[in-house]
């Protein structure tokens, strides 16, 4: 690893006050993408500024919705709630060791294009609430590592609207367990939202499926459907159009799950 | 930085660089050498140790993270007259060939059982899914972790 300087802030404003006199900072959560990332010398920041000392974890449940405090582990989103798709996406991501230090706040603010949590977000219409204000769902994700937050702010915690039914299912990467592609199915009083992740540059919605299943909720409704695939990933793991055909059946077997 | 932690109930307090692994800290500082560096990519498991009461893989947590932390490493488990029912259970089941993954794998296994649901073959395949070993083809380590829970 290349040489950094180790902060570790008590508050909020102390955070963003290192931040800005950092000449190259950047927030450490989790850490189960930076420390990696810093290793492999993919990355050489000067200040590296943990947030682990911000009272940031915790879920919170309100009449119909869920918050979730970005410093709260995987392993304890997955341990149960009121949302049971959420908690099976987060039992869901890498293994127990990584659960156990990796944050849902660090998966959103990374935006990896094969992190699970983003097709929850966008599935379940989530805001995701920063220290620059909130930020609507359809609106974050920009491009492959790319979101909405603005440089130097923080997300501080995701707000999930509880759904009608929801679930989500994945093809993970055997080795990795990130998501090859995930797809997320959420319908609440007939709208229906379907998050994709893993196979675009970021997290999207799937509006043609959307409106088969609003006309008819069922897994036949998904037949012959066509996902543009131009965009796509393609690596040693998938090529694009086979990310295509997953994203059929992944939103076909979340449908299956909840009909 | 200065930075204290509790590793095996001792307390330690120890001046480190900034850029330094909680892994560095107990293999080198404390010669702590049970816990091991295999992949050092977050994927092999063998650094596991107990952090806080919840299972870590040590090369993948900066030492300032550590700061104020509880650490319960392979050497803090048993010893040679009295291993820990876990570690007696990888010897009665022959758990290990070469041993390089066996800490990790022991850390992993208790943090699984003390989660304190009832476990299966499938559930301790799962829940071993972030340590690999090269040696066994798990079958045994998973009679183990099984053999174990009723003992623990």
């Amino acid at each position: 690893m290349y040489r950094f300087n180790y902060h570790k802030p008590d508050d909020m404003a102390a955070a963003q006050q290192m931040m800005a006199d950092a000449e190259d900072g950047v927030y450490l959560s989790g850490g189960m993408t930076l420390i990696p990332t810093l290793k492999a010398r993919l990355a050489s920041p000067t200040d590296v500024i943990d947030l682990s000392g911000l009272a940031l974890s915790g879920i919170e449940l309100a009449d119909d919705s869920l918050t979730i405090g970005a410093l709260t582990l995987h392993s304890e989103v997955a341990a149960g709630n009121e949302i049971l798709s959420l908690s099976n996406l987060a039992l869901a991501i890498g293994d127990a060791q990584v659960r156990n230090r990796g944050t849902i706040g660090g998966s959103i603010a990374n935006s990896d294009p094969g992190a699970d949590y983003p097709a929850a977000v966008v599935a379940l219409g989530a805001t995701i609430n920063t220290t620059a204000g909130a930020i609507d769902a359809d609106d974050y994700f920009q491009g492959l590592f790319e979101t909405a937050l603005k440089p130097g702010a923080i997300v501080t915690s995701v707000t999930f609207p509880l759904p009608g039914r929801a679930a989500y299912e994945k093809f993970p990467n055997p080795a990795s367990r990130y998501a090859v592609v995930g797809v997320m199915v959420a319908e609440t009083n007939g709208d229906v939202r379907v998050g994709v992740t893993g196979a675009g540059p970021c997290a999207y919605r799937q509006r043609n499926f959307e409106q088969a299943l609003a006309d008819n909720f069922s897994v036949a409704a998904l037949d012959g459907l066509e996902v543009d695939y131009t965009e796509f990933n393609s690596d040693i793991h998938a090529s694009a159009e086979y990310r295509g055909h997953l994203v059929g059946v992944m939103a076909r077997r979340a449908v299956a799950q909840i009909i | 930085m200065e930075i204290s932690l509790t590793v095996n109930g001792t307390e330690h307090t120890t001046d480190v660089p900034d850029n330094s692994l909680l892994v560095e800290i107990i293999r080198e500082r404390l010669n702590l050498t049970g816990t091991h560096v295999g992949c050092d990519t977050s994927q092999c498991g063998a650094c596991t140790i107990h952090m806080n009461g919840r299972s870590v893989k040590s090369c993948t947590v900066l030492a300032g993270q550590a700061d104020g932390a509880d650490i319960t490493t392979i050497e803090g488990i048993g010893t040679v007259d009295a291993l820990h029912p876990m570690q007696e259970a990888f010897r009665e089941n022959h758990a290990l060939q070469c041993g390089f993954c066996t800490p990790g794998m022991i850390m992993s296994a208790i943090d699984l059982v003390e989660k304190g649901k009832p476990l299966d073959e499938r559930s301790v395949r799962e829940g071993l899914e972030g340590n690999l070993c090269r040696c066994t083809g798990y079958h045994n380590i998973v009679k183990a972790v099984l053999d174990a829970q009723d003992k623990m």
